[in-house]
């Protein structure tokens, strides 16, 4: 498919202060459709990035649109957009299914398309159950969940999530991370902010790693990993026959800093400024019949690593 | 996408904003003291009827008067006054504290519609309490006088008066409610500005003509059916003006409304989601 600016979010030059604060700057972004996570310390801007492309916020600078349309447009933007903000608080004195269905009639939606729209969503969410009782009696991870449900409830083709995660079981963050993974397979654009680096890296088809107010680096993780191997040198992890055999010939190649044996002697840690060339050579050895390969896989190339590199501690806690 | 405007989705959005602010307006705490100030004047002239069956003062012209001063002085300068307070400034302010604005935000409705819908559900609200504390306050009022006299319920000119109570019952609502609705957009802590207005309400009595025409209270009062007559050392310093006549009165509260529901849409475009500074 080709990608053409109506299918995207794009930023052009955006930039937002809060007075004197910053909360991004010049940034430049052209997200395609799929699951894209924003990652970063607190503070590094994730938040604000979200709140501009569903006009929350205005930017201080330059233009943002979601598949062409720009968020000052909320009759518009809404019909393709949800947004399931971090803030945990709801409209007075509702039950979770009247959150959902009034918001739906708010949306223009006749009596029974709300209802069902309503119900769809409770179902996604698994909140069926506890859908006639009181949101201030929910507890935390519920509370989330009928927030995403009210983000997912009028099918958006983007779906904006600021920490979606955050309070619920590991049951309930399975169920959700599945329901983002079908919700991207079915087209939608569906960006998520997330500081459990480990899900963000099961989850993402790409990410954005943010550190204070900048885009320090985007696209797929892998990619990412591979503009930062002269600096930040691949480990691969290779599970051989014979490890001290391909040590020793690994020994032989400038690129290659550094050679450990693993803990079990079944295993060669490798750390190489160029993968490819050491792929080729491990290849070549097994054409030889020299070593009999089990695996190969990098240990640093995920989104942890990443982050860890660019960003560090720099930030705080992310 | 066609060139006409989809009034009937607005119309259908406006009725939805109604409904859910509707039910906020009229649940929890919040809604208590709006019911005791409705409720004021049938506790007050219930009161009467229990405590003075037999009501020797009593006489129509004389209970006009008492009912015309209670109406101007309680209702429409204290418990309907407060009554907007609380209920048209907590329209977008309360929901900037509460946290919870950003719903309305992130759903496919013009701004403009939701003000309207907003300013609709909280005049509805307002017109329901105090339309109902005024229409019972008033039949208590001459279900008692018909008791002691022993004359009809609605004697002489009771009726019409009761509709032009009524009437300006609502004009208060909507001409305080649009005021503190623009408050609740424009000032951080609305507190302050409302009780400069109600200094200002206060004091028209004895301000020129001129600047009394610039209170919603003056043209209340001149739409109210009795005059109410000033006696005491606050007569000294009173300034009489002609009352507004109702055919500039009533287009010139529904003006100054429209005027500061467009004033009303033009902040809440500019307004952003920014709960932390709040």
């Amino acid at each position: 498919m080709t990608a053409t600016l109506d299918d995207r979010i794009v930023f052009e030059d955006v930039s937002k202060f809060y007075g004197e604060v910053l909360g991004v700057n010049q940034v430049h972004l052209s997200i395609p459709p799929g699951i894209t996570t924003l990652v970063g310390p607190n503070g590094s801007g994730k938040t604000t990035l979200m709140n501009l492309m569903t006009g929350l916020v205005r930017p201080s600078r330059g233009r943002v649109s979601v598949l062409g349309i720009p968020p000052g447009q909320p009759e518009r933007l809404f019909r393709i957009a949800g947004y399931c903000t971090q803030f945990d608080a709801f409209p007075r004195a509702l039950t979770g299914y009247q959150f959902l269905y009034s918001f739906l009639r708010v949306h223009g939606m006749g009596d029974l398309q709300a209802h069902q729209f309503s119900f769809k969503a409770l179902e996604r969410v698994g909140m069926v159950e506890a859908a006639h009782r009181r949101i201030a009696a929910y507890s935390k991870g519920m509370r989330q969940r009928i927030k995403l449900a009210q983000a997912i409830s009028h099918q958006p083709a983007v779906l904006v999530l600021d920490e979606p995660l955050n309070g619920l079981d590991p049951m309930a963050r399975a169920e959700t991370i599945a329901l983002f993974r079908v919700l991207a397979r079915e087209g939608s654009h569906v960006i998520i902010s997330s500081h459990i680096l480990h899900e963000v890296d099961q989850v993402s088809d790409q990410v954005i790693l943010l550190s204070n107010g900048y885009v320090v680096a985007e696209g797929q993780i892998q990619a990412v990993r591979g503009e930062m191997h002269l600096e930040h040198p691949l480990q691969v992890l290779v599970r051989c026959n014979n490890p001290s055999l391909l040590a020793s010939r690994v020994f032989a190649q400038d690129h290659v800093a550094e050679v450990k044996l693993h803990s079990d002697r079944l295993g060669l840690l490798v750390t190489t400024r160029d993968p490819n060339r050491f792929y080729e050579l491990v290849n070549q050895m097994v054409l030889e019949g020299t070593i009999d390969v089990e695996s190969v896989a990098p240990t640093d190339d995920d989104v942890h690593s990443v982050y860890e590199y660019l960003i560090g501690n720099e930030g705080g806690a992310a | 996408m066609s060139g006409r405007l989809p009034w009937a989705l607005w119309w259908t959005q406006t009725l939805a904003i109604l409904r859910l602010e509707m039910r906020k307006n009229f649940a929890g705490k919040r809604a208590i003291p709006v019911y005791l100030l409705a409720a004021a004047p049938v506790l007050l002239f219930g009161a009467h009827a229990v405590l003075s069956p037999n009501c020797e003062h009593c006489d129509p012209g004389r209970t006009g008067i008492v009912y015309a001063g209670v109406f101007q002085l309680f209702v429409l300068r204290l418990a309907i006054f407060f009554g907007c307070v609380a209920i048209f400034m907590n329209l977008f302010r309360g929901e900037v504290l509460e946290k919870s604005l950003h719903y309305y935000f992130l759903a496919p409705v013009r701004r403009e519609v939701l003000v309207v819908g907003k300013y609709l559900s909280g005049l509805v609200t307002t017109v329901l309490l105090f339309g109902l504390g005024t229409l019972l306050s008033y039949l208590i009022l001459c279900a008692h006088l018909a008791s002691v006299k022993n004359t009809e319920l609605f004697a002489g000119p009771a009726l019409s008066h009761l509709g032009a109570y009524l009437g300006v019952t609502a004009l208060a609502c909507l001409g305080y409610g649009a005021v503190f609705l623009v408050m609740g957009l424009f000032f951080r802590n609305p507190i302050i500005p409302a009780v400069a207005v109600l200094i200002w309400e206060s004091i028209t009595v004895f301000l020129p003509p001129l600047l009394k025409k610039i209170s919603v209270i003056f043209y209340l009062e001149s739409l109210c059916p009795v005059e109410i007559p000033y006696r005491g050392g606050s007569a000294i310093f009173a300034i009489s003006a002609d009352p507004t006549p109702a055919w500039i009165a009533i287009p010139g509260l529904l003006g100054l409304t429209v005027l500061v529901i467009l004033l009303a849409s033009l902040r809440i475009r500019r307004t952003e989601i920014n709960y932390g500074a709040e």
